[in-house]
């Protein structure tokens, strides 16, 4: 009701003020004219130094994936070599099939599909709940219980380690994948982000509206703000699986080689005396392609979640 | 703001007649809605506690015990907190956490800064850049470890074929003392620059266009625009890169195990053992989790003192700068 009211004034002024500098504006103009062009100014065209220096850059860190895939599908004796082949060979394959057979790839796919896809369903609802109630509702002890979320996103992980793994045994988890997804099912983090993206995206005017026609909180938390926070939750979604993909220093240690994660078997690929660094690859390359195919296609969306996620921050 | 203020509260209705009148399906509607926000958080804080908080302190509690991988905590006061200062290896990881991270963290936010400055032109294929910038992000330690370990190699790597194009012999980076730090800190470099980059991206965008015209109308080139408008400008998210970015480094512990073959000496001579690693020996190898969690907590003191110092700093050179 009150969102057109409040619409209506802004285009308004923007006219006015469109108008009253309108004398001034050709004044600028001149000058900007006049001037040298201020190439350093955002915005501007970049020239011919600038893509090719980014091009560089860009191929700097793409390389190591390509050497990946070629270590991965040659045998070391040419990549021996100097240069080195720089197009894969014909051993993908079976290289691929010997990591998997040595190192339980297989089960550690699996192992971390489960692992990073409770991690991230259960992130997602949670550090919602918890977003939207310090985004939007008033209730006692808010601003503390969000200062010390705030406060303990910057604990170091090794810090809780040695505990856990105490706790963990104590309770028979030891070894268990339970143990990998306890400690993870939520995050400081994702209850700041969410916060964030819910007190610019949920209109006040909505919740009003919901309030009004006597919806209950849940109601009003499953039918209006769950449907807009969907687009935050995807960013966090995927930003917290990539997380949880990744994650080496707990899984390592409680982990062990016959039910491994991706991370652990990789460990275990790096650690063992496999003297073939192709197959070494080859492992590398399974445990890393899920993670960057998701990357390449959501990649604009994920870009936009770390800038919108920073910004605030 | 007018709707707000008649918009009839839910919880507290004084004026409707008093809590007799008000039909239970609506006082439970009111006590919903008072209570609602504290369910909203309790599932978060309930996790968050058991494994967040608890732990944070029960590190200082074991750190006070002699307790070894599958027997009972026996109190011996402040006994590790003794052995772990007169200890040389805890000196040697302290000296080396410190080097990679300055080694890793300085040319890492320099380069993300510069690049950032180019990623903020008017671009064609800009997705395609800061994807492409974002993928070593995407990677793990493991993975990223384990190539680099090859390109790094002392016969068959990457690295030494292109140094010995001008003439330089292979150099052994891994047994070296500074060369396997220059390593590991290449690692760290290649998997957080685009991020950074990003990061201080979002932070350039965020700075008005008319300061920047306001300084080219003063005659300011574009070195001039980029120390005296865009610096101050990302002073914040400079910091807070700075901050992440300590923290970080003295966290690393998968790119040192891999890179010595998932030892964890960090080299015949411990040249390249950081204080995760000193930690994972003490604990998983040696058997001595009281030890470990005493590490965990020194590690963790040390860190506050920094990112203290540093927000201190910062704030210093603020003041002087105006």
């Amino acid at each position: 009701m009150s969102a057109p009211a409040a619409a209506a004034p802004a285009p308004a002024s923007q006219q006015g003020a469109r108008a009253a500098t309108g004398p001034e504006q050709g004044h600028l103009a001149a000058i900007r004219r006049a001037l040298p062009r201020h190439r350093g100014r955002p915005q501007d065209a970049a020239g011919l130094t600038t893509y090719v220096v980014l091009g560089v850059v860009a191929l700097l860190f793409l390389a190591p994936f390509g050497y990946m895939l070629v270590a991965a599908s040659r045998p070391m004796a040419e990549m021996n070599t100097f240069p080195p082949p720089l197009l894969p060979g014909p051993d993908l394959w079976k290289n691929i099939a010997t990591a998997v057979r040595q190192q339980n790839i297989g089960l550690a796919l699996g192992n971390s599909l489960i692992v990073s896809g409770i991690i991230t369903a259960s992130t997602a609802l949670f550090c919602t709940l918890a977003g939207y109630a310090f985004a939007k509702l008033r209730f006692r002890g808010r601003d503390l219980l969000f200062g010390v979320t705030l406060g303990t996103m910057m604990i170091p992980p090794s810090l809780s380690v040695v505990p856990l793994y105490s706790i963990m045994a104590d309770l028979g988890l030891a070894g268990s994948l339970s143990s990998v997804v306890l400690p993870s099912l939520v995050a400081a983090f994702g209850v700041f982000f969410m916060r964030q993206y819910l007190s610019s995206a949920l209109p006040d005017e909505l919740l009003e509206a919901a309030r009004m026609d006597g919806a209950t909180a849940l109601r009003t938390f499953w039918s209006v703000v769950l449907p807009i926070a969907r687009p935050g939750m995807a960013v966090l979604g995927m930003l917290t699986f990539m997380t949880a993909w990744n994650d080496f220093f707990w899984p390592v240690i409680t982990l062990n080689s016959t039910n491994p994660t991706v991370q652990v078997a990789l460990n275990n690929l790096g650690s063992g005396y496999v003297p073939d660094t192709a197959v070494i690859m080859a492992g590398t390359l399974v445990g890393t392609l899920p993670v960057l195919v998701v990357f390449v296609v959501l990649g604009r969306q994920i870009v936009g979640g770390i800038i919108s996620g920073a910004v605030k921050g | 703001m007018t709707v707000q203020l008649d918009r009839p509260v839910p919880g507290d209705s004084p004026g409707t007649g008093g809590p007799v009148r008000l039909p239970w399906r609506s006082r439970l509607h009111a006590w919903e809605g008072r209570s609602a926000p504290y369910l909203y958080v309790t599932p978060f804080f309930l996790v968050f506690a058991a494994f967040g908080l608890f732990p944070l302190v029960y590190t200082a509690f074991i750190s006070l015990h002699r307790y070894k991988l599958g027997s009972r905590m026996s109190w011996i006061g402040f006994d590790n907190y003794v052995w772990l200062f007169t200890n040389g290896a805890f000196y040697n990881s302290l000296w080396k956490t410190i080097t990679i991270g300055v080694l890793s963290t300085v040319p890492q936010l320099m380069l993300a800064l510069g690049l950032a400055h180019l990623l903020n032109y008017r671009l064609r294929g800009r997705t395609f850049l800061r994807v492409a910038m974002l993928m070593p992000y995407a990677t793990s330690v493991a993975a990223a470890t384990l190539v680099f370990a090859l390109i790094f190699g002392r016969d068959a790597g990457i690295i030494n074929g292109l140094l010995g194009l001008v003439g330089i012999d292979p150099v052994d980076w891994r047994n070296g003392d500074w060369t396997a730090q220059i390593a590991i800190s290449v690692i760290v470099i290649w998997r957080w620059t685009g991020y950074n980059a990003l990061i201080y991206l979002a932070g350039m965008q965020s700075i008005s266009s008319d300061l920047y015209e306001a300084a080219a109308l003063d005659g300011a080139n574009r070195w001039q625009q980029f120390r005296h408008v865009t610096l101050p400008g990302l002073r914040p998210t400079i910091l807070f890169t700075i901050v992440v970015s300590t923290i970080g480094a003295s966290q690393l512990f998968g790119e040192p195990l891999l890179f010595g073959g998932g030892q964890a000496n960090g080299g015949p001579v411990g040249q390249y053992q950081t204080l995760g690693l000193f930690m994972y020996q003490q604990g998983w190898q040696f058997g001595q989790l009281g030890r470990a969690a005493t590490v965990a907590w020194v590690t963790f003191l040390l860190i506050i003192g920094l990112v203290l110092l540093n927000t201190r700093l910062s704030k210093l050179r603020g003041g002087a700068d105006r």
